[in-house]
């Protein structure tokens, strides 16, 4: 499965290049297990890209993380889920040199949510690498309570934190790493639109 | 352009070409704040033409009292920095632009590297100020021919981490050195001659810095060159323009309307289209890109001239 192609939208929405060839880049790597297909990909277009390469694998069964190690990378870390990659890859960032790269591959809630820490670190947007593998599921900031729900699927939804029932907008918040929902049935409460399963 | 009509308030001579002048709202009332690296534009009336120089502020951007530049002479220049060495004394009235600022600080940046080339190091002094207030941190490296020259060293505090090179005295600054290794998040600023900044730009591609963290502003004033003259396509006026004159400079002292900022060929202001050209534009600007030079559709009034025998201007 390549890449995933999203229907053309506003500015906001990020769009997703795809893994290309940095040879002999320090790298940093994170994906999920859908992602890790792109970090295999491009480690046989590109026979330097592991050398240098700290990954990390969220969420991905044992066979995934040994087919990564089979690539022989500087380090592979497999991790339960985000929250636990959060201060791993932050340690990596912070003691990383200029001209590293970061590799991220797999859901839209993975890479919102890792490009916006390293935004926060420092790292410059054109450094930052991604290719969309797997679920369309979004990470959505309710715009009115803050909270972020992952793993979004429908439009609209229902905030995990809130409880509001959010309009799943195309609009994206770099600095947050999340898309934004905003309340469907603000003007009439209750007047809700039919659910529909989100399209790419 | 607001314009401030500002006092001398003191010469220095801080090296045998460079001075350091400081203006003064003659009623003592605060000037406008500036950020660092922004510049003034200094008015300096000549004959039937006003030449019009922009410079680095080298004074503090949050002190109010005063603004301070430093102005190396250029003997072979059209003689903005020599009036300013020889005309310029204590007690005089100066016309000045309001401070703007084409060289500012990424403010997003981690850490800063600031690399200055001999008369280059001006916008740095006032970032330095900037990023001491800030407690950002940084670092700053100044190279000079010989002691004697560097202006810098008197207008430079001392610290660990503002580093003089002096190749003279075998201390050539080292880019590879200053650049590898540099944590995630630093962003580096050159100032200086054009090959300084090819060269620090080259050294950090080398090493796989992105474009958007390599910042540069090369300090040319306009240089001299043969005579020429444009014809205005609107009312078909022809303007001459003389050897020590910038073809902004002619439009001006002939009355024709245009707009302009940095008078370096950096902020883009002046571009104007050209709507015949029978000849070569030198372009001297750092404006346009490679391809718009070769169409010869645009040209910057504020540093290019023009070779040939017809060059008309969309004015």
């Amino acid at each position: 499965m390549p890449n995933t192609v999203f229907s053309p939208s506003i500015e906001s929405r990020p769009t997703y290049a795809g893994l290309a060839p940095r040879p002999g880049a320090p790298a940093i790597m994170v994906a999920d297990e859908a992602g890790a297909a792109a970090v295999t990909h491009l480690a046989t277009v590109d026979a330097t890209a592991m050398a240098k390469a700290h990954v990390v694998l969220v969420g991905a069964p044992a066979e995934t993380s040994d087919a990564l190690a089979a690539l022989s990378p500087a380090a592979v870390q497999t991790v339960p889920d985000l929250d636990t990659a959060t201060p791993i890859v932050e340690q990596l960032l912070s003691q990383a040199r200029m001209g590293t790269q970061l590799f991220l591959a797999g859901s839209e809630g993975l890479m919102g949510h890792i490009s916006a820490i390293a935004l926060a670190s420092g790292m410059a947007l054109e450094d930052i690498q991604m290719e969309h593998r797997g679920s369309i599921a979004r990470r959505m900031q309710c715009v009115h309570c803050k909270g972020i729900t992952d793993g979004v699927t429908t439009d609209p939804f229902t905030c995990s934190h809130c409880g509001l029932t959010l309009f799943v907008r195309d609009h994206f918040s770099r600095r947050l790493g999340a898309f934004q929902g905003v309340c469907v049935d603000a003007e009439t409460p209750g007047d809700i639109p039919a659910t529909e399963e989100i399209r790419p | 352009m607001t314009k401030l009509a500002l006092k001398v308030a003191a010469v220095e001579q801080l090296t045998p070409l460079v001075k350091r002048f400081r203006f003064e709202d003659p009623t003592g009332a605060p000037l406008p704040v500036f950020s660092g690296g922004a510049h003034i534009t200094v008015e300096m009336p000549n004959g039937d033409t006003i030449r019009r120089n922009s410079y680095s502020l080298i004074s503090d951007p949050y002190d109010p009292s005063g603004y301070e530049i430093a102005v190396r002479r250029e003997d072979t220049g059209r003689g903005g920095s020599s009036h300013m060495h020889s005309a310029v004394a204590e007690g005089d009235t100066i016309t000045v632009s309001v401070p703007a600022n084409l060289f500012q600080l990424d403010l997003r940046a981690r850490k800063h590297v600031l690399i200055g080339g001999g008369i280059g190091i001006t916008p740095f002094l006032s970032q330095l100020r900037q990023l001491d207030r800030e407690q950002k941190p940084y670092e700053l490296h100044y190279a000079a021919r010989s002691r004697a020259e560097a202006a810098g060293i008197a207008l430079l505090p001392e610290a660990a981490h503002i580093h003089v090179h002096i190749s003279d005295e075998g201390n050539r600054m080292d880019l590879g050195a200053i650049l590898d290794g540099q944590p995630l998040g630093t962003h580096v600023y050159t100032c200086g001659p054009e090959g300084l900044i090819a060269a620090v730009a080259d050294q950090a591609a080398r090493l796989g810095w992105p474009k958007s963290a390599v910042h540069s502003e090369a300090f040319t004033a306009p240089p001299p060159g043969a005579p020429f003259e444009v014809t205005i396509a609107s009312s078909g006026q022809i303007v001459p323009v003389k050897a020590d004159q910038s073809l902004l400079e002619a439009l001006e002292a002939a009355g024709v309307e245009i707009d302009y900022s940095c008078r370096g060929g950096a902020c883009g202001r002046c571009e104007t289209a050209v709507t015949a050209c029978d000849g070569q534009i030198e372009h001297n600007d750092h404006w346009l890109s490679a391809d718009e030079r070769a169409a010869q559709k645009k040209i910057m009034p504020c540093m290019s001239r023009f070779k040939g025998t017809r060059l008309e201007l969309d004015l």
